[in-house]
């Protein structure tokens, strides 16, 4: 018995004295940052990714022809200059004096190499279908043509000269995305599917991949070779990929990460009252809505879909269920977006009372055939979450007043995007972020030309249709926008998608952090923040 | 007690080959696959990603070319995290896992043993209904809820700990996790060795072993705690399969580099390589350990042998 306590007992000494020598780490003057990530990478290679924590982590590896300045806008990056015909569809860049981080030059040829190799089917790139304003990048991507014919060719070793389909006014931003990234053509061909690992990757950004244990950390490393190397101030990142928002804000609170890049909405009362400075919201190039599947009956009858939209109050929604600076979305767009001078176009009730709303939507309703004695029925469904459940329980609570009864249905999230992509839902929770910033990029869900599998509600309006595809060959940026917005105020009159709220961005930035901008992408590249 | 083993692990074939052959079905059977994605990928390009992954195969030829691979040793790659094999993911949850799980069942043993002895020496004592309501309580709040109260107090009031984290695998970043991991195993062994332990202290050759004068030191660690401690090497191996499956819960929260999360993230994503790999290396071990278990008996009890008929 006492042999037992007296293992006990040393027992319990020797994790005493190993906490004591565990928490007492070494102080050194080198600036290391720490992310909460929220996302664990799903690859090193830029063109196998997808996911903005992935884009955060690769944007300090590696940097395309263009790049995020301090606020998230569209910088010189690898070219140090451009011009554009003027027609708009051919760009000639001027590839900056620089090199990848064994020494090698950055070339011309790095670039065509790399966009031909992210349209080769084999590649498998998710994300390929962003680079198809090139020239035959749709065609090669789908095998029906050489990666050869490429709208892009080396002039020289620092010339670049890329041809696109169509003028493209968000062509240059684009151009930040990692899609468009180069990828280093002489250790890609020497080391094949290996040549992203620690220790043979290769990159032109402000860091090197030091390490990356996952599920664990992305160690990056000061990139000497970089060419703006000398205003790059802090030494290391580390990201941790760990997915619990709750935990992510405990690490916050505890001071084991100066950035957490995301926070639970339900934080946001304790945040506001404990971390006020701390707390970053701002607004984000992002729609959550409700797409309505117009095939099936009776939501094929526009008045029904107006009904559901005109009762949805919300300034409740956001004001009283989100509280974290969200704002009502009367709109697909969200304002503010760039190259939209004459959007966006709003559902036209925007401006009158929800009690009026209301009345409207009863009219509506019993125009349709619905009413007090026969109420509509349907199912809203969403992916798992503690907002979506409040914000679906908010609408249909809503949705009661105009005599419809919903009932909620949860599912895992590929479980309700499988049944969204196979239409078989009937009003579901759906949310866009935007990949480069442009009309385009939100109404173009709502094309009913083949390959959008993102047009959930099987949307089909040939005035519609026919507006995207003349904005899409016009390069005149005024014409354009008015041709989009036209696009966008049918959609709002027809609502195949009911938009509830335009996202906000939520960081948690530590006092330390200096430089910090927010912006309209939530983009704060690493090379020009510094710790105090 | 060779070709006993040897025996065992013979069956332990077949049963592995079954569960292979249920889980890969099974986790076709659920909805979604690995790259349905909050934003849909067009469907030409799911074509490309699809072929590189021999996905558009049938689903036999594919079970077929999986099993294969298994026999050469070779259980695929990811197909959330592109840039890693799951042999790779499994070799780098390892460490964290096994450190996690042996820390904790050695911490389980240890108290518990010591918890339950001297409950049962002190029975109907103060001390036993303590250490008693505390099994209670320990068996009664299930990991996930420990697990987070933990986090709040030693790391976020007390700022004692890491509240979650490898930490480059720092001690202080494997306390919190080992102690909820630990301590419902804790309770239950305690529970479990106070009550055989009462009855072996009652058998005839206690007794005996008090009747002949030995000290009172030597008749509980000698002769009364062997034979109690049967039960509780009966229960370690379903416990050390716990320990392991417990972990899934335990390594999410505290959002440590195991084992265990890469089953939870692979059956969230379908990343159906990763979890069938998961699966097969945790039926290992349950049959590698419910073996042990059995071959531990032998030692410890004189009634037990295996021998050839």
């Amino acid at each position: 018995m006492q042999t037992l306590i007296s293992i006990t007992r040393r027992t319990v000494l020797f994790t005493a004295l190993a906490v004591t020598f565990a928490l007492a780490g070494p102080a050194g003057a080198e600036k290391i940052l720490r992310v909460a990530n929220f996302g664990e990478p799903e690859s090193l290679d830029p063109h196998k990714v997808s996911g903005v924590w992935t884009h955060r982590v690769l944007r300090d590896i590696f940097m395309g022809l263009t790049t995020e300045g301090q606020g998230g806008e569209t910088i010189a990056g690898a070219a140090e200059s451009w011009t554009v015909s003027a027609d708009g569809t051919v760009y000639t860049f001027k590839i900056r004096d620089h090199v990848w981080s064994d020494g090698k030059p950055v070339t011309a040829d790095d670039f065509v190499y790399s966009f031909r190799r992210i349209l080769l089917p084999e590649t498998a790139a998710e994300y390929a279908s962003l680079m198809y304003p090139m020239k035959n990048a749709e065609a090669i991507n789908t095998g029906k043509a050489a990666a050869e014919t490429l709208g892009a060719r080396a002039i020289d070793a620092r010339t670049l000269e890329v041809t696109l389909r169509a003028p493209t006014p968000y062509f240059l931003t684009q151009l930040t995305h990692y899609t468009a990234w180069p990828v280093p053509k002489h250790v890609v061909e020497k080391h094949g599917d290996a040549w992203n690992k620690p220790g043979t990757i290769v990159g032109n950004g402000p860091y090197l991949l030091e390490e990356w244990v996952p599920s664990t950390h992305v160690k990056l490393v000061r990139n000497p070779k970089f060419y703006d190397a000398g205003s790059v101030k802090i030494d290391r990142v580390v990201y941790y990929p760990g997915e619990d928002r709750v935990a992510g804000q405990k690490r916050f609170r505890a001071g084991e990460v100066e950035i957490a890049t995301d926070f639970s909405s339900d934080q946001i009362d304790w945040l506001h009252k404990n971390l006020p400075k701390e707390t970053r919201i701002a607004p984000y190039l992002g729609i959550y809505y409700y797409p309505i599947n117009t095939t099936k009956a009776p939501f094929n009858d526009k008045r029904i879909r107006q009904a559901m939209s005109l009762a949805i109050n919300r300034e409740a929604i956001t004001n009283k269920v989100l509280k974290s600076g969200e704002i009502p979305a009367y709109s697909f767009v969200p304002p503010g977006t760039p190259n939209y001078a004459s959007g966006p176009s709003y559902m036209q009730w925007k401006g009158i009372s929800y009690k009026e709303r209301l009345a409207q939507a009863n009219k509506l309703m019993s125009e349709a055939g619905y009413g007090p004695d026969n109420p509509l029925k349907f199912t809203l469904s969403y992916n798992t979450s503690e907002n979506h459940k409040r914000i679906a329980i908010a609408v249909a609570a809503m949705w009661k007043q105009i005599g419809v009864q919903a009932e909620l249905f949860n599912s895992e999230v590929k479980v309700h995007y499988d049944a969204l992509k196979s239409g078989d839902f009937q009003v579901a929770r759906a949310g866009w972020v935007a990949d480069y910033p442009d009309p385009q990029n939100f109404l173009f869900l709502l094309e009913s030309k083949s390959g959008s599998s993102l047009n959930y509600g099987r949307y089909d309006n040939n005035e519609f249709n026919s507006l995207m595809d003349k904005a899409g060959v016009t390069s005149d940026l005024d014409a354009r926008a008015m041709l989009m917005a036209k696009a966008e105020a049918q959609a709002m009159e027809d609502q195949p998608v009911i938009p509830i709220y335009y996202y906000v961005s939520k960081n948690l930035v530590s006092q330390r952090i200096v430089g910090w901008v927010d912006n309209a992408r939530d983009s704060h590249p690493v090379r020009f923040l510094d710790l105090k | 007690m060779l070709a006993y083993a040897l025996r065992r692990l013979l069956v332990a074939v077949p049963t592995l080959f079954i569960i292979v052959t249920i889980a890969f079905f099974m986790i076709r059977i659920a909805p979604g696959g690995p790259f349905d994605r909050e934003r849909a990928i067009p469907p030409e390009i799911e074509k490309n990603i699809l072929a590189a992954y021999d996905l558009d195969l049938p689903l036999w030829q594919q079970y077929l070319k999986y099993v294969g691979g298994v026999l050469q040793g070779d259980f695929g790659p990811s197909y959330k995290y592109r840039d890693f094999t799951v042999l790779d993911l499994i070799a780098s949850g390892l460490p964290a896992s096994l450190q996690l799980g042996g820390i904790a069942i050695v911490l389980a043993v240890l108290f518990g043993i010591t918890a339950g002895t001297f409950a049962a020496l002190s029975q109907n004592s103060r001390y036993d209904y303590l250490i008693m309501a505390g099994a209670m309580t320990g068996i009664a709040i299930p990991n996930f809820v420990m697990a987070p109260l933990l986090t709040l107090v030693f790391g976020v009031y007390l700022s004692l700990l890491p509240v979650a984290g490898w930490g480059d695998g720092a001690l202080a970043n494997k306390i919190l996790p080992v102690i909820a991991l630990a301590l419902p195993q804790i309770a239950y062994i305690a529970r479990l060795t106070r009550g055989s332990m009462i009855e072996t202290l009652s058998q005839n050759y206690v007794r005996t072993a008090r009747a002949k004068g030995l000290r009172e030191r030597i008749v509980i660690v000698r002769h009364a705690l062997r034979g109690a401690l049967l039960p509780v090497v009966s229960y370690l191996g379903p416990a050390t399969a716990q320990i392991i499956t417990g972990s899934v819960v335990i390594e999410t929260i505290f959002d440590f580099p195991g084992i265990g999360r890469h089953f939870v993230q692979g059956a969230l994503n379908r990343d159906y390589t990763v979890v069938m790999g998961v699966m097969i290396f945790y039926a290992t071990l349950i049959i590698l350990f419910n073996l042990l278990v059995d071959l531990a008996y032998a030692l410890l009890d004189p009634k037990v042998k295996y021998e050839q008929r």
